[in-house]
């Protein structure tokens, strides 16, 4: 060959990536663009109308589900952003130790394990725990969020951190630096960018959860990702599309900051 | 003053373990310009880390006026280090970086500012000071990396190759620098290189390691006129290698007669040595040129090359051992010998070392 391959004059290429395309965005245009319909079903277009993002907006259960996953999410993502600060600094500070492999495998194990095994142990677990406790409150869902944001806060964390050059750390320890004094005055301000953004990166997650949120939620727990799938088996209005449209809205502005934190001080 | 008392470092990984450290023992003096020189891997930045703190050698002792270093932390040891990346903090600026290390010792606020701009003025930085650490030069940054590790007025400074990322003209100006701050300041500089040059011109004392080993220890002169051994004599300067027999030894000098049967009289290694076949080392810059009829040695020319401030003459001696003699250049000075002529190698008295293997 003596142009060498190239993709793009291959045979087929621009109309498998138009289907490729299509079959990833067309979708999520419809919803976003039905959202805006002035009648109540979600096929037929009736004419532009905000009346869904009112309808949903003044719905209260739709109210407190927000309130709810945005409570969980916030404190998912800080435990999971300490915990995978945590462990990032031992997984590459620490040189290598013995259980190095196991402790790796450990912090990623939700990444690997079917996520529908990890809520039935978790539902066990914490019907175990509300009966010796009588505690039925919003804590089990954070934790079981924290659980599986992890991984998701921990890549970034480590990445950032095996990035940074570790003679710094070494000058600072040189100039009389206790290791607490290397951590706050050179390792943290330098590890912001990937706290942010591993911190972000959780949020979204825990903010998405369906199948862990809906085995381990008690009575009157809904999220609102659980509570659109309880409408979805009853009656499908655009509301539900109002509802994706501004949570689609949320996750583009958090990726967006991700890009921009992760991509400045290079 | 630094002890350093048969350290090893042996490093274990998945491998074979590699000794690095071999029973290493030198002791730096107070004030001195000390290097250490020798080809990468030869376990000279292994030995300084160990002075840092940064490695924990594996067996040995090592103390600084007494005081037992092995057990301390890196921010304990009164020691500080410019690294060869410089390892400025990129989060600060030049002033900040200066400052760091007298806060880090909890000096009060307007002692750190006065040692901080006594420092920018010693390296002649006061205008930068506000600057961050990437908006300034190469050699800038060097000299920021210099001035703080110098703030806290460690015992000694230990430097890690820190010319190497520079450009020749400024390595040369950072060399003479370096000597300046470390004569107006009195501490003790203990300097990683690989360049030979660099070593003379800078050091007190070199001590040239290879293979995890110190191989001799001495002040420039003595390094490089009387190398101790091949390794030494191959890897500081240009050297020829004869094969001799060695006939006596009186004190330090040696009498050896030549492959061509002529006898000279030679420097003697420092320990004495047996007589028989030894080998002798000859500067390029130690012989002449000259007639054949009288002459130590004699051959044919090769080849001369002209440098500049010298000229080569590469000679192919009658045994067959090749020979290059360096002759500073003249203006204006007359072609006496041409490529293919039978020349004569002239031998001063008492130059040439007999080397220990």
């Amino acid at each position: 060959m003596a142009k060498g391959f190239d993709i793009r004059r291959q045979t087929g290429f621009s109309t498998i990536a138009m289907a490729c395309f299509v079959v990833l965005y067309l979708p999520i245009i419809l919803l976003v663009v039905y959202s805006f319909n002035a009648g109540t079903s979600i096929a037929i277009w009736e004419g532009f109308s905000w009346r869904w993002y009112q309808t949903a907006w003044q719905n209260d259960q739709v109210q407190a589900a927000t309130i709810r996953s945005l409570v969980i999410a916030a404190w998912a993502a800080g435990i999971a952003t300490i915990c995978a600060v945590l462990a990032a600094l031992a997984t590459t500070r620490q040189g290598s130790f013995r259980g190095y492999t196991f402790a790796f495998a450990l912090i990623n194990q939700p990444l690997m394990v079917p996520e529908i095994v990890t809520a039935v142990a978790l539902l066990i677990f914490f019907a175990m725990i509300k009966v010796g406790t009588g505690y039925t409150g919003l804590f089990y869902l954070i934790i079981a969020h924290s659980a599986f944001c992890i991984p998701f806060a921990y890549m970034p964390i480590r990445a950032r951190l095996q990035g940074m050059d570790l003679s710094l750390e070494q000058a600072a320890m040189d100039l009389y630096a206790t290791p607490w004094q290397v951590f706050r005055r050179v390792t943290l301000p330098q590890l912001w960018p990937g706290i942010l953004a591993g911190a972000m990166l959780a949020f979204v997650i825990s903010l998405d959860d369906v199948v862990i949120t809906e085995f381990v939620k008690s009575a009157g727990q809904d999220t609102l990702p659980t509570y659109m799938l309880g409408q979805l088996r009853r009656v499908v209005t655009p509301e539900v599309n109002a509802i994706s449209t501004a949570l689609l809205a949320i996750s583009v502005i958090l990726v967006i900051a991700f890009f921009f934190l992760s991509r400045t001080r290079k | 003053m630094i002890e350093i008392d048969t350290v090893s470092k042996v490093f274990t990984g998945r491998g074979a373990p590699f000794t690095a450290l071999d029973e290493v023992s030198v002791t730096i003096r107070e004030n001195e310009f000390f290097t250490l020189l020798g080809p990468s891997g030869c376990g000279k930045t292994t030995l300084l880390r160990v002075i840092a703190g940064f490695i924990a050698p594996t067996s040995g002792t090592l103390t600084l006026e007494g005081q037992n270093l092995v057990s301390l932390p890196p921010y304990r040891r009164p020691v500080n280090t410019v690294f060869q990346s410089y390892a400025l903090f990129p989060h600060m600026t030049v002033a900040q970086n200066i400052a760091f290390g007298l806060e880090m010792l909890n000096k009060p606020r307007a002692e750190v500012k006065a040692t901080v701009d006594e420092m920018l003025a010693l390296v002649r930085m006061t205008e930068m000071a506000g600057r961050k650490t990437s908006e300034i030069s190469g050699g800038q940054q060097q000299r920021v990396a210099l001035a703080r590790a110098l703030a806290p007025r460690p015992k000694v400074l230990l430097l890690d190759e820190p010319l190497s990322a520079l450009d020749f003209k400024l390595r040369k100006d950072m060399q003479l620098e370096l000597k300046r701050l470390q004569s107006e300041t009195g501490i003790t500089f203990v300097f990683v290189t690989h360049d030979q040059e660099e070593a003379l011109t800078m050091s007190d004392r070199i001590a040239v390691m290879n293979a995890g080993k110190i191989r001799q220890i001495g002040g420039p002169r003595d390094i490089y006129d009387h190398p101790a051994e091949r390794f030494v004599a191959d890897f500081i300067g240009d050297t020829n290698f004869l094969a001799v027999e060695l006939l006596s030894v009186e004190g330090d000098q040696a009498r050896v007669r030549l492959a061509s049967g002529a006898e000279a009289q030679v420097r003697a290694p420092q320990d004495g040595m047996a007589p028989g076949s030894v080998t002798l080392a000859v500067r390029p810059e130690h012989a002449s040129p000259g007639p054949v009829e009288g002459a130590t040695l004699a051959g044919a020319l090769e080849n001369i090359v002209y440098f500049g401030t010298d000229t080569h003459f590469h000679v192919m001696l009658d045994d067959g051992t090749r020979f290059v003699l360096r002759q500073q250049n003249q203006p204006d000075q007359a072609q006496t010998h041409r490529t293919g002529d039978r020349v004569g190698v002239i031998l001063s008295p008492g130059v040439g070392q007999v080397l220990r293997d």
